[in-house]
């Protein structure tokens, strides 16, 4: 094992173009982001933040403005090639199971055809036993059952153990999983989420999960970043940032949830469009703390002097906000 | 008289041999200004449930029971005065407002709808409502001139919900209507919903998987299982300590963030729910069930006594004293 991340973004930046003459979108705007072997990280916020992307990024589908993504200390190469062979150490699992299933592929056609893509090679034994192995650590036994199985004849959570079965036929050193629980019921959700955890217990594998679910972070992460509109805003091991949260955005997203003691701080409106992302703290405009009164001291700063990109990476905390940094100081 | 009750409702798809039960006989009851919550996984019957309410369900469906709304039955109602009670009397609020909306008709147009086909309104009316109305969810009233493209899933959401509101209904069913939504978005529904149902006196039944946000939201709590209800009681008790075992492994799936006993253990509920055409012997819920003995592949439970304001269908309540 190195002692370095196995994957680490610095910089990262993704820019889409704008339409019509709109100014572009900057979706990633300057992220820090280490994933240690064998460590979970959830990457977590609400729909347009980014996030999706950032995961995309990772996994070398999109390729960073600027920054760079480097996985076990080289960096990602974007020939087809060198994508081919990352591909099979970094796998991408879906949000939604049905979407991602061919529904005229049997369950072994869709777990074998990772291994037909990277190893042709391979004898009709050895893929054989190759996929009912991935099938049985998904959790599908006696994995011979589901073999000539169509994806219409299973379960919400049996499809999304496939997924993840196609995932780990290849045997990766890390998968990213975008929602793995979002379509799925709160009974099958926990099976699936002590699957991950069990996959990372006896292989080894580190695991990048994006989610909007902050109690599927308490569940399984070790790590959590928490991004608004393309940044990284806090960070750091899930006991300190779930239980005590800095930032006035984390802060909010978790008095809302349903299980909060402390009173529900719900945000007007939505987050605004990454083309036009304001100036200073970006999350200045809709900061609660900031609109009490209770910032007044670094008020100027929020909404003038933007703040340093984070480093989300090891075990310390970070927080990219004026009030939380100078509550440190005094 | 109850708003709305719900007398040993049963619906059926098809028939003879391949009639599968989804709603099972359930009996349930909603005062106005009061929030029910619905909870259950797919395939429970829920929503069948919610659509059986208003006489939605395909021609396929066979409804027995009695459904009373303010003492009128639904089920036995004229045509006539079934289309004057739906979004009237009731309105259903859709889960995933993207696919309810229709796409190349302004917001506005969409809203009056019902107001220019049941009220009568005049178009002049109907506009200065909509506008009302899109104030009322939180919505600039300018939005009516807009399509259902130009907003996001939450602004979509409370469009459905003004929709809803159109007639001035004394009854509203939401079926999971902030599946999909982000949780900030979520908590600004929501808290829309409660804000209304307070202050017109609305009666609510809100139907999701999320047990967590029912309790929230809603005063009593139902549980399904297999087209019935097996728990039924005040929400928090519900949540926080259910009866019924399937209500308990339910709520435990929800993680308490900051309670160690969840962190890094993620707790389901082994198994699939069974498939309403093929139902296990005796309570239908034994084979998935961590506390089942050897009776419960036998003996169907009926709900019973639970406590003040409670019932279970569960053969240990009342058998055990902890």
């Amino acid at each position: 094992m190195t002692s370095g991340p196995l994957l680490a973004a610095s910089g990262v930046h993704v820019t889409f173009p704008g339409r019509r003459g709109a100014p572009p979108a900057r979706a990633v705007d300057g992220v820090d982001l280490e994933i240690g072997a064998g460590e979970i990280v959830a990457l977590v916020g609400e729909s347009g933040c980014g996030k999706t992307t950032l995961a995309r990024t990772l996994l070398g589908l999109v390729r960073p403005g600027a920054g760079a993504v480097s996985f076990a200390g080289e960096p990602l190469a974007y020939t087809s090639r060198a994508l081919k062979a990352y591909r099979r150490r970094a796998q991408l699992v879906l949000q939604d199971p049905s979407g991602s299933l061919n529904p005229r592929h049997t369950v072994y056609e869709a777990v074998a055809e990772g291994l037909r893509i990277h190893r042709a090679h391979r004898s009709g034994a050895e893929e054989r036993a190759a996929v009912a192995e991935a099938l049985a650590r998904a959790g599908l036994r006696p994995p011979e059952r589901f073999f000539l199985r169509y994806p219409h004849e299973l379960s919400g959570g049996q499809r999304q153990r496939v997924v993840i079965a196609g995932a780990l036929v290849l045997e990766p050193e890390l998968i990213v999983a975008d929602e793995p629980v979002a379509s799925l019921d709160a009974s099958v959700r926990g099976e699936i989420l002590a699957l991950l955890l069990r996959l990372r217990d006896e292989l080894g594998l580190s695991a990048l999960v994006v989610t909007h679910d902050l109690g599927l972070a308490w569940n399984i992460a070790d790590r959590v970043a928490v991004m608004y509109l393309g940044r990284v805003v806090e960070t750091g091991p899930v006991e300190s940032v779930l239980t005590a949260p800095r930032h006035p955005y984390t802060r909010a997203l978790l008095s809302v949830l349903p299980e909060s003691e402390t009173p529900p701080v719900v945000l007007a409106g939505e987050p605004p469009d990454p083309a036009r992302i304001p100036s200073g703290c970006r999350f200045h405009a809709r900061c609660h703390v900031l609109a009490s009164g209770e910032a007044a001291q670094v008020a100027d700063r929020c909404r003038t002097e933007p703040l340093p990109v984070l480093r989300a990476g090891g075990g310390e905390r970070g927080v990219a906000c004026h009030w939380a940094v100078a509550g440190d100081g005094g | 008289m109850s708003l709305l009750e719900i007398r040993d409702l049963r619906v059926t798809y098809g028939s003879g041999a391949a009639a599968v039960p989804a709603v099972r006989g359930v009996d349930l009851r909603l005062e106005a200004g009061s929030k029910l919550g619905v909870a259950g996984e797919s395939g429970c019957g829920k929503s069948t449930l919610a659509l059986a309410l208003l006489r939605l369900l395909p021609q396929t469906a066979r409804l027995e029971g009695e459904i009373l709304l303010d003492g009128e039955d639904v089920l036995t109602m004229k045509w006539g005065r079934l289309r004057a009670v739906r979004w009237a009397g009731a309105s259903i609020v859709f889960q995933g407002a993207m696919h309810s909306l229709n796409a190349v008709r302004r917001i506005g147009d969409q809203i009056a709808e019902p107001l220019l086909v049941h009220r009568r309104a005049t178009p002049a009316e109907a506009r200065k409502r909509v506008g009302a109305l899109l104030e009322q969810v939180g919505l600039p009233a300018s939005r009516a001139a807009g399509y259902p493209h130009e907003l996001s899933g939450g602004q979509r959401q409370r469009v459905m919900i003004a929709m809803a509101l159109a007639c001035e209904p004394r009854l509203i069913v939401a079926d999971e209507p902030t599946t999909a939504l982000d949780v900030m978005i979520q908590a600004q529904i929501l808290r829309l919903i409660e804000r209304l149902v307070a202050e017109e006196s609305l009666g609510l039944m809100m139907i999701s998987h999320d047990l967590a946000v029912l309790a929230d939201t809603c005063d009593r709590l139902a549980v399904m299982y297999a087209g019935r209800i097996v728990e039924e009681g005040p929400a928090g008790e519900v949540y926080r300590a259910a009866a019924h075992p399937y209500g308990r492994a339910l709520s435990s799936a929800f993680p308490r963030i900051g309670d160690p006993a969840s962190r890094r253990a993620p707790r389901g509920l082994p198994g699939d729910p069974p498939d309403p055409a093929a139902l296990p012997d005796g309570c239908a819920f034994h084979p998935r069930c961590p506390v089942a003995v050897a009776e419960c592949a036998e003996d169907d439970q009926e709900l019973r006594v639970a406590g003040a304001g409670r019932r279970a269908a569960c053969l240990h309540v009342g058998r055990e004293s902890g």
